[in-house]
């Protein structure tokens, strides 16, 4: 029954996240000079992405949360050539441009999902598309999610359409400790993986602590199979990076020949100079505390812990580090490393200051993550923790983008900014409230109004449902 | 009920003991029974039975009144197709007692003999407005997991509401699995139920069947539709085999559930009059036989004349069922984007309350604020589907319920997570 193979599907799964974003070479591995770039500063996958065209649009008569705290009321957005051009009460419409009356609605950023397994385990869930978990090697950095996600995946859709996601982090599973890079994307259908690629974004790197690993390599009679194994395996792995770096390094200096290369080191090597975020999938406490202390022993920084669902039990200590909490509003009790998680988690997290941000790692959760966030602010506000929906509503935009190093581009809706919108049909903090519209660089990719703008996935074509509302 | 009652007041010591009567006045009361809210009304119970609730209900001489003007009341949520009281975590191994793998039995298996009801799921959800829950085993190696229960989730050691309220069946996907084919898995059917009449005809004997003397045994009431038999099944084609059990054995009380792929044949669904516990939100083709999934199945299902109660069924429990209000929520909401089918609101809320009573033949006793129903009352401090509500007070049986869990006694331990003069180890 799917309930179990729901809680399954979970235990496989496992994230975490943090950190700045520097910009990487768009050409592929190639000479400077004479000298050989360090490879893990080039992507030889680029992406291919790009905006589809969009009108000038003035949405007015809305209440705006702008995605970093700010909120107006009776306000106006105008969106043109992709991007943001404006906020505020009183802007006029460009001539020509498309005018729509949003009174009762409402304006946000689009839903940024720092945690999502669309594509590397799509829909239907079946053992040939099942392509999230590298699980032949506790350490697989040299794999990348991808090269696992399948575009077509229908749950791209329902993301869009019911939940008003436009920028998601696809991440490996967490049967491996270093379960290998994720890819983040635009939530636009495309042909190629390349084609919904976000352009600039930085790799995450996933990690995990915890049951997974060691139940996953236990089971396989072989290290680790305890939590004393998960981190003597990273520990080892991680020495070998240093020193592949350092001949890196060395070469880059000095010249000569080239180091051999090796392509889960190159993934270690851009974590440690710090182009490669480590999103660390982690439950317990002390087991981020341990991960803490392992990336100060070896140089590294971890951008966030995913599913970190006793947080709220270190918050000064993560704030103290500068790591963010990615975490779900009310999920606990699954397995034994979230039998302590409490709904107040991402309200206290808040109350002290630290970096947070709500995530899914489910293709049913991330079509309400506006939801969720509604629960979590409530729970805090009972526990005397008030904090506005504007503010709550960062837990959607601004700190996921930051965590993905997205947030000069895309995750409020200041001006300039990619035009990633989506327009309520009321309070998105609201049960009873749904996408209207969603812009996508300043093209509308969902409208409920518009069956025509309702994408359908090369896998429900001609079967039956293809095109129904969802 | 005698214990229930000493247990809870043990923990509430501002209820007065054997308060006779309780009338909750002001609220905005949702009966369950599909009816939409009613403003300013009231709710009067005594013991552990309703008296009345609406409008215009008098106050009896001498009740107790709680004022709840602001605040809503209503029925206790009932939880449709749960694991409630049977598992300690889903991935918790070591705890689950609803899969039975390494038994040779099935059919006969009885849930209602693990029922845990300081289980902690039982505690959260309880304090989230879940009174009641139906409880059923997995199916392993037969396409009968067994003989499902519903539950009060009262903190007390009665929890049990009603045993073996139906035998369990996996005739889908999932059963394949189990069985080796949909095609394998009519004919253990088949074998089984031919078993029961059998046994029951000739004093128990089934030596030529492929079944156990208790499991013949405890699919008699089923075939004689004593029993419901609740069925898993989501493609149009497989409701429509599972509908047509009715040709071969016409007394079985059939239930469908999952079902996500019901609104293709709703008009014969309701035609059978079998009721169906859907998943509520289910809208990815997340198995080949769910490709025409959406939202809009129940909506579509409702108005074809179908009864529809909704679960977690088919989309992710790991909040627990406390969630069902948020997804009977959704279905509301959809009523508003075009192209939708969802619920009004008095019909959303029936899904999570006498809807699934009703489905088990036990709506005269619970899931409603009906006169007569037992007391299982919730005062919420706003629309209990909207997200940013929450109880205030949950009565089961007419008996005030602890508002605590671990859940909130782990949030006052850290609510400041600093530790202070001692470890948190000694701050309760």
């Amino acid at each position: 029954m799917s309930r179990n193979v729901a809680a399954l599907g979970a235990l496989i799964l496992l994230a975490g996240c943090v950190g700045s974003a520097p910009p990487r070479s768009a050409s592929a591995s190639a000479p400077s000079g004479d000298r050989v770039v360090e490879p893990w500063k080039t992507d030889p996958f680029p992406s291919t992405y790009h905006a589809y065209p969009g009108v000038t649009t003035l949405i007015t008569n809305v209440t705006i949360y702008d995605g970093e705290g700010g909120r107006i009321d009776g306000g106006s957005v105008l969106l043109a050539d992709g991007k943001v051009q404006a906020i505020g009460r009183d802007i006029q419409a460009p001539a020509g441009a498309m005018v729509i009356d949003g009174t009762g609605k409402w304006v946000t950023p689009g839903v940024i999902d720092v945690h999502s397994h669309l594509g590397d385990y799509p829909s239907p869930a079946v053992k040939a598309l099942s392509d999230g978990n590298e699980a032949t090697s506790p350490t697989t950095p040299e794999v990348w999610a991808e090269h696992s996600v399948w575009p077509q995946d229908p749950g791209f859709s329902r993301a869009l359409a019911n939940g008003g996601v436009t920028t998601l982090q696809i991440l490996p599973g967490s049967a491996n400790l270093m379960g290998g890079r994720s890819v983040i994307v635009k939530n636009v259908y495309a042909r190629t993986t390349q084609g919904m690629k976000f352009p600039g974004a930085p790799y995450g790197f996933k990690m995990a602590c915890g049951e997974n690993p060691k139940r996953v390599y236990g089971d396989k009679g072989r290290e680790p199979s305890t939590r004393m194994g998960n981190i003597a395996v990273d520990r080892e792995t991680w020495q070998r990076a240093v020193e592949y770096k350092r001949r890196w390094d060395k070469y880059e200096k000095d010249g000569g020949d080239p180091p051999s290369r090796d392509l889960g080191m190159d993934t270690l090597a851009g974590v440690l100079d710090g182009r490669i975020l480590v999103h660390n999938h982690c439950y317990r406490a002390d087991e981020m505390a341990n991960v803490i202390d392992m990336s100060k022993e070896f140089g590294y920084h971890v951008t966030a812990f995913h599913h970190g669902v006793e947080a709220y039990k270190i918050a000064d200590l993560l704030k103290a580090n500068d790591i963010c909490a990615v975490v779900w509003a009310d999920w606990f009790g699954f397995k034994m490393e979230s039998y302590d998680a409490i709904p107040e988690n991402l309200a206290i997290l808040q109350k002290t200051g630290t970096c947070a941000m709500i995530h899914s790692d489910d293709e049913n959760g991330i079509q309400r993550l506006n939801q969720e966030v509604a629960k979590a602010q409530a729970a805090g506000r009972r526990a005397g923790i008030a904090i506005p929906d504007e503010v709550a509503w960062e837990w959607l935009s601004i700190n996921p983008a930051r965590a993905l190093g997205i947030a000069d581009k895309t995750g409020s809706l200041k001006p300039g900014k990619m035009a990633d919108v989506v327009l309520w049909n009321g309070n998105p903090l609201s049960v009873y409230t749904r996408p209207d519209k969603v812009w996508i660089d300043g093209a509308i990719m969902y409208d409920a109004h518009d069956p025509k703008r309702r994408p359908v996935s090369d896998f429900e074509l001609g079967q039956p449902g293809e095109g129904d509302v969802k | 009920m005698r214990a229930r009652k000493i247990l809870a007041i043990a923990t509430l010591l501002a209820t007065p003991a054997f308060a006779d009567t309780i009338a909750v006045t002001g609220g905005t009361v949702a009966i369950g029974d599909g009816s939409q809210p009613i403003p300013n009304g009231t709710v009067v119970f005594r013991d552990e039975r309703v008296i009345a609730a609406g409008a215009n209900v008098a106050v009896p001489a001498g009740a107790r009144v709680i004022d709840a003007h602001g605040k809503w009341v209503a029925a206790g949520i009932v939880a449709g197709f749960t694991s409630e009281g049977i598992v300690d975590g889903e991935g918790i191994e070591e705890t689950y007692d609803g899969a039975a793998g390494k038994s040779v039995f099935n059919a006969a298996i009885d849930v209602s003999t693990a029922i845990n009801p300081t289980n902690q799921s039982i505690a959260v959800d309880r304090s989230w407005g879940v009174t009641r829950a139906v409880v059923s085993p997995e199916a392993n190696n037969s396409v009968f997991a067994g003989q499902g229960a519903v539950i009060d989730t009262g903190a007390d050691d009665t929890p049990v509401t009603k045993a073996r309220a139906f035998q369990y069946a996996e005739l889908g996907e999932d059963g394949a699995s189990h069985i080796g084919s949909r095609p394998a898995s009519y004919v253990m059917l088949h074998d089984a139920l031919a078993a029961a009449k059998s046994a029951a005809h000739q004093g128990g004997d089934t030596k030529n069947a492929l079944i156990t003397r208790a499991d013949a045994a405890a699919l008699l009431p089923v075939v004689q539709g004593r029993m419901p038999l609740v069925v898993h099944v989501e493609r149009a084609s497989d409701i429509l085999q599972v509908l047509s059990l009715r040709q071969t054995y016409p007394d079985l009380k059939l239930v469908l559930l999952g079902a996500a792929e019901g609104w293709i044949v709703a008009p014969k669904i309701a035609a059978a009059h079998v009721p169906v516990i859907a998943g509520a939100l289910a809208d990815l083709p997340e198995a080949f036989e769910r490709t025409a999934a959406t939202e809009s199945n129940v909506g579509r299902m409702e108005k074809a004349g179908v009864t529809v109660a909704i679960s977690s069924v088919d989309v992710s429990t790991m909040g627990g069922q406390r969630n069902l209000r948020q997804y009977a929520g959704n279905l509301v909401g959809i009523s508003r984007v075009p192209g939708m089918t969802g619920l009004d609101w008095g019909a959303a809320f029936a899904t999570i309350s006498s809807g699934p009573a009703a489905v088990f033949g036990l709506d005269n006793e619970i899931g409603s604020l009906r006169p007569g129903r037992r007391a299982d009352v919730v005062i919420w401090d706003g629309d209990p589907l909207e997200l940013s509500s929450a109880p205030v007070a949950v009565w089961i049986d007419g008996v005030a319920q602890p508002m605590t869990s671990r859940q909130t006694r782990l949030r006052d331990r850290y609510l400041n997570p600093q530790e202070g003069v001692l470890p948190k180890a000694y701050e309760r």
